[in-house]
Parts: C-alpha cells; structure tokens; sequence
C-alpha cells in the first residue's frame, strides 16, 4: 500500500508532497512518469511545477504521457487521485476533472496564501472540515483561473462537485478575494467520481507546522491515507 | 501520398478573459500606438504525408482537437496545402 507521486521532468512540488505524506504517515514514494505505478498503489499525486515546461498550456503534454493512462484506469478503479496546482491542469487537460485552468485574470505570477471555503464537506478529501469553514492554503501559480462554460458551471455546481472557493477571511465570496479570476472563485473540484480531485493551492506548503502559519492543508491529504 | 503543409491557427473562444493580450494592449498604448482591439493566437505549421488533402484536414483537425487546442477555452482553424 503506497501512493504514487508521479515526477515529470519539470516536477518541483514533488519532494514536498513526499515529506508532507510522510509527516502524516502515509505511505509514498516517487514515480517516474516513463514508469509504471507500483502495484501496491493506494493512492496517486500528481505534484505541482512546470511539467514539459508548460509548453503549449500548462499541463497540456503530460496529460498525454502513458503513465496517465494508468492514473486513468486506477481513477476509475476508486483510488484516490489528487492534482495538486500543475497537476490540476494535467488534471482537466486530462479530462479527470472538468474545465480548464489557464492565465491568471492578473497576468502575473501570484505566490500568495488564501482563504478558502470549504464547499462540500462529504468527499474523501473534505471529510476534516465543516461545510462553509474557512481554511488557509498557499497559491503558486501563473495558470489558475478556472474556466467553464456557464452551463457547465451550473452543472457542476449542482452536482455538489465543488469542493473550494477562494474567499475573504470571514467566509465572504467576493471578486476581491479571487486571487486569479476564477469562474465563480472555483479552487477546487471533484472529477466525476469523488476519489478524484484536483485543486490549485498547495495543501503539501500548509501541512508542516514549521513551514508557516497554517497546516489547514492536512486533512485534504489525509484521504489518500485511507 | 502527397507531402501537405497544414497552418493550425488556436484561439481563445470569443468571451474567454485574455489578459496576455490585455498587457500587450496596454504595453503598446505605452509606447504611443492607438489600438482599438487586441487579440493574440497560437500558430502551428504541420507537414504531412497523406493521400488526399481531406485526409490531411482529417489527421490536422484530430491533432488540433486532441492536442493543440483545449476545446473548453479555444476554437481552430485548419487549413492545408500542397
């Protein structure tokens, strides 16, 4: 039983995904995108960075190398996968998860923490918080806004599939407090099966004490423990 | 088989935010161009061996659906020659 970090050239958040898994006691370890998942695999991240180097769209090649097929297979199969930042764009490039996540409505670079409101607290992911609680996670990222088509939105709004939206300390959803221009300051989501979740900010930067000022992102890893 | 060159012109979908073309908008206006609009696009230039010009479009259209564009955000064009 172990779960698979899959490294693409150009991974970074890959070894902090290893030692926040690690910290928690969960089993890891990396996986080279040209090699098969172990296994034992229990659960699946794909980490954040800049795989391919974002060339063509962030996420756009990985989501098309082999090994995806098999993320592909054991998605369906109930293990848990998560797309942490770039691996929320491999994620819907992929077709795991819905929409797409292109340039921040700012056109910069944005490194910053967030305020995120827990929408959907009955997932695997989710089940450490309260609908409506407000928790504090860091955001990396060039490539975050989501888009969707409206009717889509409303469609996955319906369907309870939205996990996170990015708020104000107080729980208030406002344009103020989207970091990137998301469509309805989506964070984060489920695929069509709710063991499959992809979300930009970085739950792995927000789960050792030392690292900063918040471990909120504990409890989204904890479900690839389980 | 006929050797064919195919241009994939990818653009973000009418509506969709572009905020790389907004910067460049503004960045001109800095430099004292007048500009109404501003839009930017991806360009591909394929070469291809295929036995008839649709054909081509076909193999073309596929990659641009599957690869090139992400039909959430972005609408293409094809179009192949000799």
């Amino acid at each position: 039983m172990t779960v698979a970090i899959v490294q693409f050239g150009g991974s970074n958040c890959d070894r902090d995904a290893l030692r926040a898994l690690s910290h928690l006691g969960i089993d890891a370890k990396l996986t080279w995108h040209e090699h098969s998942l172990p296994r034992d695999v229990s659960g699946i991240v794909i980490p954040g960075g800049f795989s391919y180097g974002d060339y063509l769209r962030a996420g756009a090649m990985a989501a098309h190398s082999p090994i995806m097929a098999e993320v592909r297979d054991h998605a369906a199969s109930g293990v848990p996968v998560l797309g942490v930042c770039n691996g929320a764009q491999v994620g819907c490039e992929s077709g795991l998860t819905p929409g797409a996540f292109t340039t921040n409505s700012s056109a910069q670079f944005q490194c910053e923490s967030v305020y995120l409101r827990v929408e959907n607290a009955d997932t695997p992911w989710t089940t450490a918080y309260d609908v409506g609680e407000v928790i504090e996670i860091p955001i990396a990222h060039g490539e975050g806004r989501f888009e969707i088509p409206a009717s889509e939105c409303t469609t996955l709004s319906d369907q309870n599939r939205i996990l996170f939206r990015y708020c104000s300390e107080d729980g208030e959803i406002t344009e103020a407090a989207n970091p990137n221009g998301s469509r309805d300051n989506i964070a984060g989501m489920i695929g069509n099966q709710s063991n499959i979740a992809v979300l930009m900010p970085h739950p792995e930067r927000a789960t050792l004490s030392y690292l900063g000022r918040s471990t909120d992102g504990q409890g989204i890893l904890q479900a690839l423990g389980k | 088989m006929t050797l064919y060159t195919a241009t994939v012109t990818v653009r973000l979908k009418s509506g969709v935010l572009d905020p790389e073309a907004e910067t460049t908008k503004q960045a001109l206006e800095r430099l004292g161009f007048e500009i109404e609009a501003l839009s930017s696009a991806d360009r591909f230039e394929i070469d291809i061996e295929a036995a008839s010009i649709e054909a081509a479009n076909e193999q073309v259209t596929a990659m641009a659906d599957r690869l090139l564009a992400n039909p959430t955000i972005h609408d293409f064009d094809v179009e192949v020659q000799r």
